[in-house]
């Protein structure tokens, strides 16, 4: 029997708290698209992509209308695209972006990610190419995102990728400087990135998965907050059990959501992802959960300490919550997609350094962060082989998405306007790591990988 | 088969009929009604069996959508799948 109480509560948490479904993403492969001829390659891939994905955005709608539940977006990730390439003749890796770009708008999904190259370990054909297409493919598409994969516990991290990326990020940045900068947000740098995330910039659909599959992102950090907020008093193990009793709440709703979806479009369900996603949107914010905790602005003392609590929390409460759980699974922390991350950063408070700390113990990494128009290529390289490193020795998954701000400076606002938010110009430490950048080379993978 | 309608909003003459009305035009049975104040709003929820329903639920929809704008108020349908995830184990 359905109790009121309960029906209340879940519309509360929809009208009220922002509850909802983020995203669902039918990941497509494309490895059986591959040819020789670069305009039969991407014929192959429209016609397999509009043809699978026909009817996502029309079942999400009506999905979305029979429960009650917002579905935010409706995405698509595909086979790392440099794979495509490596049999190409003519590796034009823009004409390929360009098609995925048709493809995306002919279904009407909101992104598309897998203009992707997984280089850990080294280039291997196709590779090379995608990389340094991604500033023009960025530039010319609107919904195409980019991620590469530099490094892994298994592997080690690819400096010589590494430098390259950092100068990749900023002629991204510099090709759409008239449109914000929008290039290297929707750009990201990966180590252990999942074969299954449904998030966007960094979605791909991995070699080891199914043909065709359906994942889907939850959110609810404004659920998370407000639940703590109704429950003062209660010790970090009373604040740690009731994330888990709210995250289960959240997450059972997202694998109705999945499984409804897959059932209808006839695609095997993957995984959820336990996720904590915030956007501008008052209320809707992962660092106003850390404050309701107790930190009195994120960033303080503490801060750390709060989020890996909550990134616990939310993991232990989402897994039993799904069947599958995968992903990047965690608490996201991108500054310029959060309220309370935006306002601790404007005051100072949240700095690049706690942010790196932070990402040892949440889900990804340095997430939509905005720094000034003049950092050199190498730092942007280094900043990158640090957050690579915090997930190469813990295992996890992290990322680089920072956006050098062209023409501004620290304390000017950058504007991207929709999920993507606003975020203030971050100072980055000047001093220069340019000889370790271009020593290149490999760091080896840590003792960690050796588990056999 | 079961849905939940909710009504959110000013409590007004009528709006327990203008709401049951729809759901008899479609063959659509209240089984149970209940309201309370959340956050000062008045709630109504009403419990509709919908197996015998004449009208797709995204239908149902749009028609309370009509119903809640001209009566300044948030009518919504939702299928009880989404109540028993969230709240049964």
């Amino acid at each position: 029997m359905i109790q009121t109480k309960d029906i209340l509560e879940t519309i509360n948490m929809i009208r009220e708290e922002n509850l909802d479904i983020r995203t669902i993403t039918m990941g497509i492969s494309l490895l059986d698209c591959s040819h020789s001829e670069i305009d039969t390659l991407c014929r192959k891939v429209y016609d397999k992509i509009t043809r699978y994905a026909e009817h996502l955005v029309a079942t999400g709608d009506q999905i979305e209308r029979e429960y009650g539940i917002p579905i935010i977006n409706k995405r698509i990730s595909i086979t790392p695209a440099a794979m495509l390439l490596a049999s190409a003749d003519d590796k034009d890796a823009v004409k390929l972006a360009v098609t995925l770009e048709k493809a995306a708008r002919a279904c009407g999904v909101n992104f598309l990610g897998g203009f992707s190259a997984l280089v850990h370990k080294g280039f291997a054909h196709g590779d090379r190419e995608l990389i340094e297409a991604i500033p023009e493919a960025l530039a010319v598409t609107e919904h195409v995102c980019a991620s590469v994969n530099i490094g892994s516990t298994k592997t080690g991290i690819n400096m010589d990728a590494v430098r390259l990326m950092g100068q990749v990020v900023c002629d991204a940045s510099a090709r759409t400087a008239d449109r914000g900068c929008i290039g290297p947000a929707k750009l990201v740098v990966f180590c252990n990135a999942p074969e299954d995330n449904p998030f966007m910039a960094g979605a791909f659909h991995g070699a080891g998965e199914p043909d065709c599959v359906i994942n889907v992102g939850v959110s609810g950090p404004g659920v998370v907050r407000a639940a703590l907020a109704k429950s003062e008093g209660l010790d970090l193990t009373g604040v740690a059990d009731l994330i888990k009793r709210t995250a289960f709440k959240i997450t059972r709703m997202g694998q109705l959501v999945g499984s409804e979806a897959s059932r209808r479009l006839g695609v095997p369900f993957g995984i959820v992802d336990l996720s904590l996603a915030p956007t501008p949107a008052v209320g809707d914010s992962v660092a106003h959960i850390i404050e309701e905790m107790g930190i009195d602005m994120c960033g303080a003392p503490g801060t750390t300490a709060a989020l890996a609590l909550l990134n616990d929390a939310v993991k232990k409460g989402g897994v039993m919550a799904s069947s599958h759980v995968g992903g990047l699974s965690g608490a996201f922390i991108p500054v310029s997609e959060d309220a309370g991350m935006i306002a601790a950063a404007e005051a100072g408070c949240l700095k690049l350094e706690k942010l790196e700390a932070m990402t040892a113990v949440c889900s990804v990494g340095l997430d939509m962060i905005v720094i000034p128009g003049d950092v050199a290529p190498e730092t942007v390289s280094a900043i990158i082989a640090d957050e690579a490193a915090i997930g190469m020795v813990n295992s996890k998954t992290t990322a680089v998405r920072v956006i050098p701000a062209v023409g501004k400076a620290v304390g000017d606002m950058l504007e991207f306007g929709g999920l993507l938010g606003y975020g203030p110009v971050m100072p980055v430490n000047p001093v220069s790591p340019k000889r370790f950048i271009d020593r290149g080379g490999r760091i080896p993978a840590p003792m960690q990988s050796l588990k056999n | 088969m079961r849905a939940v309608i909710s009504v959110i909003g000013r409590d007004t003459v009528g709006i327990l009929a203008a709401v049951s009305g729809e759901c008899a035009k479609y063959n659509i049975n209240v089984t149970d009604v209940t309201q309370s104040i959340l956050q000062d709003m008045f709630v109504m929820v009403m419990l509709i069996d919908i197996t015998e329903m004449t009208i797709p639920l995204t239908g149902l929809a749009d028609r309370l959508d009509a119903l809640g704008a001209e009566k300044r108020l948030s009518i919504r349908v939702m299928h009880e799948d989404i109540f028993n995830a969230m709240h049964n184990i």
